[in-house]
């Protein structure tokens, strides 16, 4: 699916596009609609749920005001519950580092931490991320201090096109996270569901390692 | 990917009060996503029961394992005393997708993902799944289909922790308004002939709460051939359960995934174990037997040299024994 997605674009074309051939934009753009409901604004981070047997408050399927801890910062979006962490990240926060490629978690180009869990971010809604901290390609550097991985990763030329990265740098960084001294099988493991049409995996094994012997750099 | 409206449920009574008939209950998300994303379902209401507190615990007492349906897989492959005592479980999950999907997918959700068949996850053709009059896998690319009970409706069932579990006698605990059943999961998952439209006897509005596994001594092993090592959906897998006396086994239980629609009993393989020593020979003879009934289709009768050999292989492991022509 990459073809539709040029690098650089910053529209996912996943779920935009309904049915009838408009684009969720344009329709928005057409009708003049940014409802966030007055249920949706209670959304908030630690979403409060009613308690006991009764049953609890729905919202949607309109907007609903969201609020997402990401890269450190609390962001508010206006997301459909239908969004996903992807889109509501790319479309909606500009944050296009995170890419979306086969759209079902087949591929992990999308992968995002939650807190220090890499998960697929386009088969999370963003709905339902909660108060997990979110974290996103953009937030790994320090302004221009580079992540050890990110560095290691340019020292051992361990990108080609570059599409399946934002990913597998943070499949990496979570595993240093929880792993700071992983072993050469611990790496694959980690990176085993990043799809790399590229095949730079042994260059991305060097770099690990490297980036755990504090050599990234 | 159709509207539909949220419901973040606080508890189980809350989820089961929250529910309509086109609601779905959505634990980790990945399969419902997926059939959403596909145009093969379309709730208008996701009740969301992955916050709800104290489903997603492993405990252990002397009576066994209780699993809850929020545990996820990644917590299955590293929890210790899984990876102990009850080895083909821990095994299982860590050769489930991709370790992204394995910290999302739940317990509960891989029991109930709806199956892998093409024709089936595909808008374009009207199956007999989804309320059609064909199953398109009878004559058409059967490849990845089952070589057991497939005239019906030809899926394999693809819950890679199913397998496991029903070796294991696991049982599912099911909550509803009306109260609690538990179901051993062997009864828990049915044959197309039984119904076509569905894969296990969970009615609407009901949730599995638990599944629980009893304490054994049986010595476990389970083994995934797929295409390629990385992930990938198995193209047959086993899981082989032998409670041992000395060198003879007096219980075995194999199951194999990718064999049949539901995790399928290879009941005169265990036949051939079942008060008998643990050999080479025994071993073989019981992979033959887990075979000698298949009806394979045009395009999967490869699958039967693949189980002869990962049956035979993954006895001889659970029994502590090398195979032959394996590396160490």
């Amino acid at each position: 699916m990459s073809e539709k997605l040029p690098p650089g674009s910053d529209s996912s074309p996943s779920q935009d596009k309904q049915k009838h051939g408009t684009t969720r934009r344009t329709f928005l753009k057409s009708a003049g609609i940014v409802s966030a409901s007055v249920a949706g604004a209670e959304m908030l981070t630690g979403v409060p749920r009613a308690e006991g047997q009764e049953q609890a408050g729905a919202v949607g399927p309109g907007k609903v005001a969201l609020k997402l801890r990401v890269n450190g910062e609390v962001r508010t979006v206006n997301v459909e519950p239908r969004t996903t962490l992807a889109e509501a990240l790319r479309d909606e926060l500009h944050l296009t580092g995170t890419k979306v490629v086969c759209d079902r978690g087949s591929c992990s180009a999308c992968t995002v931490m939650l807190d220090k869990t890499p998960v697929c971010s386009c088969m999370t809604l963003a709905v339902d991320v909660g108060d997990r901290n979110v974290t996103t390609i953009e937030g790994l550097a320090h302004g221009e201090d580079l992540h050890p991985i990110q560095a290691a990763f340019i020292e051992h030329d361990a990108l080609q096109c570059g599409f399946c990265t934002s990913g597998m740098v943070i499949s990496c960084a979570s595993l240093l996270e929880r792993n700071p001294k992983p072993s050469a099988d611990d790496v694959r493991t980690a990176i085993s569901g990043n799809i790399c049409r590229c095949a730079t995996y042994p260059r991305v094994l060097e770099a690990v390692v490297a980036a755990s012997q504090g050599k990234g750099a | 990917m159709n509207r539909f409206d949220w419901v973040n449920a606080n508890s189980v009574d809350q989820a089961l009060a929250s529910v309509t008939d086109e609601s779905s209950f959505k634990a980790g998300g990945v399969d419902l996503l997926d059939l959403m994303k596909d145009g093969i379902a379309s709730p208008s209401r996701l009740v969301n029961i992955r916050q709800i507190s104290g489903l997603d615990q492993i405990s252990e007492d002397d009576k066994g394992l209780r699993i809850g349906p929020l545990v996820t897989l990644t917590q299955i492959e590293e929890h210790p005393a899984v990876q102990k005592t009850y080895a083909a479980l821990s095994e299982a999950a860590s050769r489930i997708a991709t370790p992204q999907i394995r910290n999302m997918a739940t317990v509960g959700g891989n029991l109930v993902q709806r199956p892998r068949c093409w024709y089936f996850r595909s808008e374009d053709f009207h199956c007999r799944k989804k309320g059609g009059t064909h199953c398109f896998a009878q004559d058409g690319e059967n490849d990845y289909h089952a070589i057991f009970d497939n005239r019906v409706c030809a899926i394999i069932h693809p819950s890679g922790i199913a397998v496991p579990l029903v070796a294991m006698n696991g049982r599912a605990e099911i909550t509803a308004k009306k109260g609690k059943r538990e179901v051993a999961l062997e009864e828990f998952f049915t044959s197309p002939t039984h119904d076509v439209h569905r894969e296990n006897i969970l009615e609407p509005g009901e949730l599995i709460t638990a599944i629980v596994v009893p304490a054994s001594e049986a010595r476990t092993a389970y083994y995934k051939q797929g295409e390629k090592e990385s992930f990938d959906w198995p193209i047959a897998d086993v899981a082989v359960s032998l409670a041992m006396q000395g060198s003879r086994c007096s219980k075995a239980s194999i199951v194999l995934g990718g064999a049949a629609p539901y995790p399928y009993r290879a009941k005169a393989a265990e036949a051939k174990l079942n008060n008998s020593e643990i050999t080479e020979d025994s071993a073989r003879a019981a992979a033959d037997a887990a075979m000698a009934n298949a009806t394979p289709l045009e395009k999967n009768a490869y699958k039967i040299p693949i189980f002869e050999a990962i049956v035979r292989r993954t006895i001889l492991r659970a029994a502590g024994m090398k195979a032959e022509g394996v590396a160490a």
